[in-house]
C-alpha cells in the first residue's frame, strides 16, 4: 500500500464565475450520464438546471441571487447580489455513509478520501440515510450508490481531479489537507482585511461529521448554498438514541408495572 | 479575475446583471443601444475636468493636427457631418482632411473602395504624397485643430444627457467616469474590454472608435495594462480576419481588388498603398502573397497574376449574399462550422435563401438547422413549405474537432497558439484543412484539360501541401511555412517581413505572421512556463506582427524616448547602444533616435518621425478624428438603433445615415422609434454553457442538461405587467416573426427610467433551434437585416419587440397570423406615410416598403 495521503478541495466561492466547468468536466472524466432522467427541464432555479449533488452529478454549481449586497461590489441595481458556489461530497473525518454501510463497499482510501466500490454496493440504501448534506445517492437504473470519488482513478495516476484541473480560476484548489486548511486561512485573511466581514470557512468546524476533507469559503450563511449549518452524522447520536430507547423502555418498563401493581392492588 | 486578484477595479456596464457583474466592483445598467452616449460622456468627463494625458496626446495623436476649414461637425448639422450626399446614402469624406493635405491614407485601406472620392481610381502615385505638410497647433487652441473639434464634438454629451439616453443615474454615471481618469496617467493604465455587445450595431464600429479616443486622451494605448480587447466568441476569430473570411481583405489587411478601379497591378498599388509610413511596404507584401498562391507562373510580365484574383463588384457581405439567394440570383453555399438558420439574422430570410439555392454544403460536427433546413423548420411547422418542394440539394460532411487534427488559434491578443492532433478523427470526419485541398486538388483535375483561359487561376494555382496518413491529411505546418513565407529561389523561411520583397524573391501567405515560423522552427508551438521566463512571455507562442506582446508600444516611453514612470516602463530608447529596448520587441524602426524628424516630402518609412509610435498610419499619429477610414463619419455620434424605444435625445438625425437597410417585405422593419406594437427593447445574449448557434453544444447532453431550454430574463414589473409567470411561457414578437420560450423573471433585470419613461428591456439567448437534443424557438427569427457600414456587422444587440404570456400559435393558425401581420404591415405602410407628410423625424418611412408581391415563406 502506498503512503497515506491526506487531501481534499479547497473551493473559493469568491472566485467562482458560475461556468460550470466543474460539473462538465467531472461528469466527463467519469462518463456520468445526463442528471434529468425525464429530460432536459428548465428549472427557474436562476442557472441551475441540475438542481443538486446526486448519483450522476458529483460536482454541482448553484446560482444564488440574494436581495443583499455583496460587500466590495456596487451595482445599480441597490441591495443585489448573485454567488455562485461549487458544491461536492464533502469526504467526511466521519463518514456517514460510510458508517452505515453494512456491505463494506463505501471506503476510506490511502488519500483520506471517501470511496464508493461499484463492484460491491448491492445497493440497499443505507448510506443515502447517512450523509447529512444529502451527497450520495441511488441511480435509477443500475439502482447502485455514486458519488464523488475525488477522482480515486486520476489520483492514483498522481494527477488531480478533474474539476479542479478544469477550474478556470482556481476556485477549486485540490491539494494537501494541511496545506489546504493554511490556504484558506490566508484567504479568509485576505479578505477579512479587504473589507468582506461576511467571509467564513465551512468544513474543518463541522465537528458533527468530524470535519470535512473539502472545504469551502463562503460570503454568508452555510443555508443560503443550501448546506446543512451543522451537519451530524447519524451514528454520533446512536448513543443517544439508544440511551433514549433505553429511558423509554424503562419508563414503559415502570409504567407497565406500575399499572399492574395498581390493578393488583385494586383486585 | 487574475487582474482583480491584484487588485484592478472591474466596471461592468451591461443591460444585464449577468455572470460578469457578479464578479465586478462596480455594475451598472444601461439601455441597450445607447453606449456611445456613455462612453461620449466619459470624453465629456475628460474635457470637463481637465483629465487628458496632455503630454501624450500632444505628441502622439493627432490633436494638434488643424482640420480643413470646410469641416462641418454634427453639432452644426444636426446630426450629420460636411458630406452627406443624401441620394447616394453616404458621405463624401473631402472636408474631414487635414488643413494642407489632399488625402489622408487609413490605415487598412479597403474601406475608401467605396467611400473616399478617388480611392481606387486610376492613379499614378500613391495618396498621402504630402501628409508631412499638415498644420498643426500643439497648444491645442486653434479652434480648427482636432482637439477642439472633439471637445466641441461631445460637449452635449453632458451626465445628464447620459442619464437621460442611458438610463444611468448621473452618481453611477461620474463614478464610472472618475475611475477610469483616477486610473490612468504615467503611473498606472485602464483597459477596456468589449464583446459582440459593442460591435453588433448599425454604428457598431462607432463604438469602438469611441473607445478609442477615451484610451487615446488617457494615454492608455501601447502601454502595459492598456487598450481595448475584444473578448471573442471562437476560439480563432482573430486569426479568421487575420487571414480573412471577411469577402473584401486578403490575408494580412490588404484591400481586396474592386473590378472597377483596378485594371493592373500598379493602379490597384497606388490606390490602396500610402506614400508615408508603414503602408507604403504594400506592394512587397502583395508581390509576396501573389508569389505564394501561384508560384513560378507569377511573374512580373504578367502581374504576377494580379488578374487571376477575384474583383469586388460590391458588397458581398453575409446578408447582401443571403439576400441574394432568396431572390435566385446565388445557386450554391458553402456553410462550414457555422449555423446561419440560428445564428445569423432573420431566420426566416436565411431560410428563404437556403431554399431558392440549387445546392448546399454544410461542414460540422452534426447535422445543424442549417443542414435540415429542408425537412424541419417553423415554416414546415405552419404548413408553410413541404420538404418535397424544396429542390435545393444537401451535402453534409462531418468535421473533425479541434482534438482531432492540428494548427493555431489566434486570441484576441494576436497570439498563434498551436495545438496538435490528439486522437485521429472517427469515420468520416476530416479536417477543414482535409476537405478544402481536396476539393481544391478535384477542381484541378477537373479543370486540367480546359483550354479556356478563365480556368487558367485554378489549373495554376500552387496546391502542393505534403499529406500523409490513411486519408492524407494535408500538412497543417507545411501551410504555415507558406503562411510565414519563404525565398523563393531556395524555400528557406524568411525570419520576419523586413525581408519581404517587391520583385518575386519571396513568397508570403500573409505578411503580418511572417516570422512565426523564421528559421523552420514552429514558433506558435512554444510553450515555455511562465516561471521560466519574464512576466512578458515572449517564448509563449509567437505573437503577430514580429512576436510584439503589445502593439505601438513606442507609446510607452514619452516624447524624448523615456519610460512615462518607472511603475508603467516596457520600451524605451537606450542612448548609449543608440537603439529601442525594453520587455517586449519594440514596434518602432529599431534605431531611430526619438529626436528624428522626416525631412520635408520624407516617403515611405523615412517619413516615421521619431515620436510617431502609430507606424501603419499615413502621419503616424493616434487619430482621435479619423478623416478616412470610417465610412459613417469622423467622430462617433451617437444614433439610437435601427428599431428604438425612443427619439435621439441629441440630434434630429435618429440613426447612422450611413448604415444599410433592406426594405424588403421579407424583412419588414418596425417603425423608427417608439412603435406602440414593439415597446419593449429587445437585446441577445450568449450563455456560457452553449456555443453561439448550439452547433457545437445542444448535441451533447452534458451541456445540454445545464441549459436546457430557451428562455428570455425580464424583470418583475415586466413579468407583472403582463401578467407573466417565473419559468412560464411568453411569447415575443417583432415584425419579422414570432417566437415562444420560457421566462426567467428575475432582479438581475430592471426597467430603466429613459427621458422620464420608464422602459423594459428584455435579454434573449440565440442558442435554440429544432434540431439538436435540445430544442427551442430561435432567438433570431427575431431580428433583422440591417448592417454597419464599415464591416456590414448585424444589429442584433438592440431592436424592439412585443412579449405577452402564454405559448405561440402554431401550425395553420401561426400561418394566419404570420398573412394578418403582413396585411397589417402594408396598411402601416400607408400610415407611415401620412406620419412622414406631418413631418416625423428620422429617416424615411419607419416601416418598410413592399418590394416583393410573394408574401413570405
Amino acid at each position: 500500500m502506498e503512503p497515506r495521503r491526506c487531501v481534499g478541495f479547497f473551493t473559493d466561492t469568491t472566485v467562482c464565475i458560475g461556468c460550470k466547468a466543474c460539473e462538465v468536466a467531472c461528469k466527463q472524466w467519469n462518463q456520468l450520464p445526463p442528471n434529468n432522467s425525464d429530460g432536459f427541464v428548465f428549472t427557474g432555479m436562476s442557472y441551475d438546471n441540475t438542481q443538486h449533488l446526486g448519483a450522476s452529478t458529483w460536482r454541482h454549481v448553484s446560482f444564488v441571487e440574494r436581495e443583499k449586497p455583496l460587500e466590495g461590489q456596487t451595482t445599480s441595481l441597490g441591495a443585489f447580489s448573485w454567488i455562485f458556489h461549487s458544491d461536492v461530497c464533502k469526504h467526511c473525518q466521519r463518514a456517514g455513509c460510510l458508517e452505515n454501510c453494512p456491505t463494506g463497499a463505501i471506503i476510506r482510501t490511502e488519500f483520506d478520501t471517501i470511496y464508493v466500490q461499484p463492484d460491491v454496493c448491492n445497493g440497499c440504501g443505507y448510506c443515502v440515510a447517512g450523509c447529512p448534506f444529502g451527497v450520495i445517492d441511488r441511480r435509477e437504473d443500475d439502482g447502485r450508490a455514486w458519488k464523488c470519488t475525488l477522482c480515486y482513478d486520476r489520483l492514483k495516476a498522481d494527477l488531480e481531479p478533474a474539476c479542479a484541473k478544469a477550474c478556470p480560476t482556481d476556485s477549486i484548489v485540490f491539494g494537501e489537507l494541511e496545506v489546504l486548511h493554511e490556504k484558506a486561512e490566508a484567504r479568509l485573511a485576505e479578505l477579512h482585511a479587504a473589507g468582506v466581514s461576511e467571509a467564513r470557512l465551512y468544513g474543518p468546524e463541522l465537528d458533527g461529521v468530524g470535519g470535512t476533507n473539502a472545504l469551502f469559503l463562503l460570503v454568508d450563511e452555510p443555508e443560503v448554498y443550501n448546506l446543512p449549518p451543522a451537519p451530524v452524522v447519524p451514528q454520533k447520536t446512536q448513543g443517544e438514541a439508544w440511551r433514549s430507547v433505553a429511558v423509554g423502555a424503562a419508563a414503559m418498563a415502570l409504567l407497565a408495572f406500575g399499572v399492574v401493581a395498581t390493578t393488583r392492588g385494586r383486585r | 479575475m487574475e487582474a482583480r486578484r491584484r487588485g484592478a477595479t472591474i466596471v461592468h456596464v451591461d443591460p444585464r446583471f449577468t455572470r460578469t457583474s457578479a464578479m465586478a466592483n462596480v455594475h451598472v445598467p444601461i439601455r441597450a443601444g445607447s453606449d456611445i452616449a456613455f462612453l461620449g460622456g466619459i470624453i465629456h468627463y475628460i474635457f470637463e475636468h481637465e483629465r487628458w494625458f496632455h503630454d501624450y496626446v500632444v505628441a502622439f495623436t493627432n490633436a494638434a493636427t488643424l482640420v480643413k476649414e470646410e469641416f462641418r461637425d454634427t453639432e452644426d448639422l444636426d446630426g450629420l457631418f460636411s458630406g452627406w450626399k443624401p441620394d447616394k446614402g453616404r458621405y463624401d469624406i473631402g472636408s474631414w482632411q487635414y488643413e494642407g493635405v489632399g488625402e489622408a491614407v487609413p490605415a487598412a485601406g479597403h474601406k475608401e473602395i467605396f467611400a473616399e472620392p478617388g480611392a481606387g481610381k486610376k492613379r499614378h502615385h500613391p495618396r498621402g504624397q504630402d501628409v508631412l505638410d499638415e498644420k498643426r497647433d500643439e497648444t491645442l487652441q486653434d479652434p480648427r485643430c482636432i482637439f477642439q473639434i472633439v471637445r466641441r464634438h461631445f460637449s452635449r454629451y453632458t451626465p445628464e444627457m447620459v442619464e437621460r439616453i442611458c438610463g444611468v443615474p448621473r452618481a453611477d454615471f461620474e463614478r464610472i467616469a472618475k475611475t477610469i481618469c483616477d486610473n490612468s496617467g504615467r503611473e498606472r493604465t485602464t483597459a477596456f474590454c468589449y464583446a459582440v455587445g459593442w460591435t453588433q450595431h448599425s454604428v457598431g464600429v462607432q463604438y469602438i472608435r469611441t473607445a478609442a479616443i477615451i484610451q487615446l486622451l488617457l494615454g492608455n494605448i501601447g502601454r502595459p495594462g492598456g487598450g481595448i480587447m475584444a473578448l471573442r466568441g471562437h476560439a480563432s476569430i482573430q486569426g479568421s480576419t487575420d487571414i480573412p473570411t471577411l469577402y473584401n481583405l486578403l490575408p494580412g489587411y490588404i484591400p481586396m481588388a474592386h473590378v472597377e478601379h483596378t485594371d493592373d497591378l500598379d493602379t490597384y498599388l497606388n490606390a490602396n498603398e500610402s506614400a508615408t509610413t508603414w503602408w507604403s511596404e504594400l506592394p512587397k507584401y502583395v508581390v509576396s502573397l501573389l508569389k505564394a498562391w501561384w508560384g513560378p507562373a507569377a511573374t512580373k510580365e504578367n502581374d504576377w497574376c494580379f488578374d487571376y484574383l477575384p474583383r469586388l463588384t460590391g458588397i458581398h457581405s453575409h446578408m447582401v449574399t443571403v439576400a441574394d439567394m432568396a431572390d435566385g440570383k446565388i445557386p450554391g453555399y458553402f456553410v462550414m462550422g457555422e449555423n446561419p438558420v440560428v445564428g445569423s439574422p432573420n431566420g426566416a430570410l436565411q431560410r428563404k435563401g437556403l431554399r431558392k439555392a440549387k445546392w448546399l454544403v454544410v461542414r460540422d460536427f452534426a447535422p445543424t438547422e442549417t443542414a435540415e433546413f429542408w425537412r424541419t423548420s417553423p415554416e414546415h411547422e405552419r404548413g408553410e413549405v413541404r420538404a418535397e418542394d424544396i429542390g435545393t440539394e444537401v451535402f453534409f460532411f462531418p468535421a473533425a474537432a479541434h482534438t482531432e487534427k492540428e494548427g493555431t488559434f489566434t486570441n484576441t491578443q494576436r497570439l498563434l497558439q498551436w495545438h496538435h492532433k490528439a486522437v485521429e478523427p472517427e469515420g468520416d470526419c476530416r479536417s477543414e484543412l482535409h476537405f478544402t485541398y481536396h476539393l481544391g486538388k478535384r477542381l484541378q483535375r477537373l479543370y486540367a484539360q480546359s483550354q479556356e483561359e478563365r480556368d487558367l487561376p485554378l489549373k495554376l494555382l500552387l496546391w502542393d501541401y505534403p499529406t500523409s496518413g490513411p486519408h492524407a491529411e494535408p500538412s497543417a505546418e507545411a501551410v504555415l511555412a507558406e503562411i510565414n513565407g519563404y525565398t523563393v529561389a531556395d524555400g528557406k523561411p524568411v525570419s520576419g517581413y523586413k525581408e519581404l520583397t517587391d520583385d518575386g524573391a519571396t513568397a508570403c501567405g500573409c505578411w503580418i505572421y511572417s516570422g512565426v515560423y523564421a528559421n523552420g522552427l514552429n514558433h506558435a508551438a512554444r510553450r515555455k512556463p511562465a516561471r521560466e521566463q519574464t512576466w512578458v512571455a515572449p517564448e509563449w507562442g509567437w505573437a503577430w506582427p514580429a512576436n510584439r506582446r503589445l502593439m505601438y508600444n513606442r507609446a510607452s516611453a514619452d516624447r524624448d524616448g523615456k519610460p512615462w514612470s518607472e511603475r508603467k516602463r516596457y520600451v524605451w530608447w537606450d542612448a548609449a547602444k543608440k537603439k529601442w529596448t525594453g520587455e517586449d520587441v519594440p514596434d518602432f524602426i529599431e534605431d531611430r533616435p526619438p529626436d528624428y524628424r522626416p525631412k520635408k516630402h520624407a516617403k515611405g518609412i523615412d517619413a516615421i518621425g521619431g515620436d510617431d509610435p502609430f507606424i501603419m498610419q499615413a502621419d503616424g499619429k493616434g487619430w482621435l478624428f479619423a478623416p478616412s477610414g470610417t465610412i459613417d463619419g469622423p467622430l462617433p455620434t451617437h444614433y439610437e438603433p435601427q428599431e428604438s424605444v425612443v427619439e435621439n435625445l441629441l440630434y434630429k438625425q435618429q440613426c447612422n445615415p450611413a448604415r444599410h437597410e433592406f426594405r424588403r417585405r421579407d424583412n419588414r422593419y418596425h417603425r423608427a422609434f417608439a412603435d406602440p406594437r414593439f415597446p419593449f427593447v429587445l437585446t441577445t445574449f450568449r450563455l456560457t454553457e452553449h456555443h453561439t448557434a448550439g452547433g457545437m453544444s445542444r448535441p451533447l447532453p452534458w451541456l445540454s442538461e445545464l441549459q436546457p431550454e430557451m428562455f428570455c430574463e425580464i424583470s418583475p414589473t415586466l413579468a407583472q405587467a403582463r401578467g407573466v409567470v417565473h419559468g412560464g411561457w411568453v411569447t415575443l414578437t417583432t415584425a419579422r416573426g414570432q417566437i415562444e420560450c420560457r421566462a426567467m423573471v428575475t432582479e438581475r433585470m430592471r426597467a430603466l427610467i429613459i427621458d422620464g419613461r420608464r422602459i423594459e428591456q428584455v435579454g434573449v439567448p440565440y442558442h435554440w433551434g429544432v434540431v439538436g437534443r435540445v430544442r427551442g424557438d430561435a432567438a433570431n427569427d427575431l431580428t433583422a437585416f440591417v448592417e454597419d457600414p464599415n464591416v456590414t456587422i448585424m444589429e442584433t444587440k438592440a431592436l424592439t419587440c412585443d412579449l405577452v404570456a402564454g405559448r405561440r400559435p402554431r401550425g395553420a393558425a401561426a400561418h394566419e397570423e404570420r398573412v394578418a401581420m403582413d396585411e397589417e404591415m402594408l396598411l402601416r405602410i400607408e400610415e407611415a406615410r401620412a406620419l412622414d407628410e406631418e413631418g416625423l423625424r428620422g429617416e424615411g418611412p419607419p416601416l418598410a416598403e413592399p418590394t416583393q408581391k410573394e408574401p413570405t415563406g
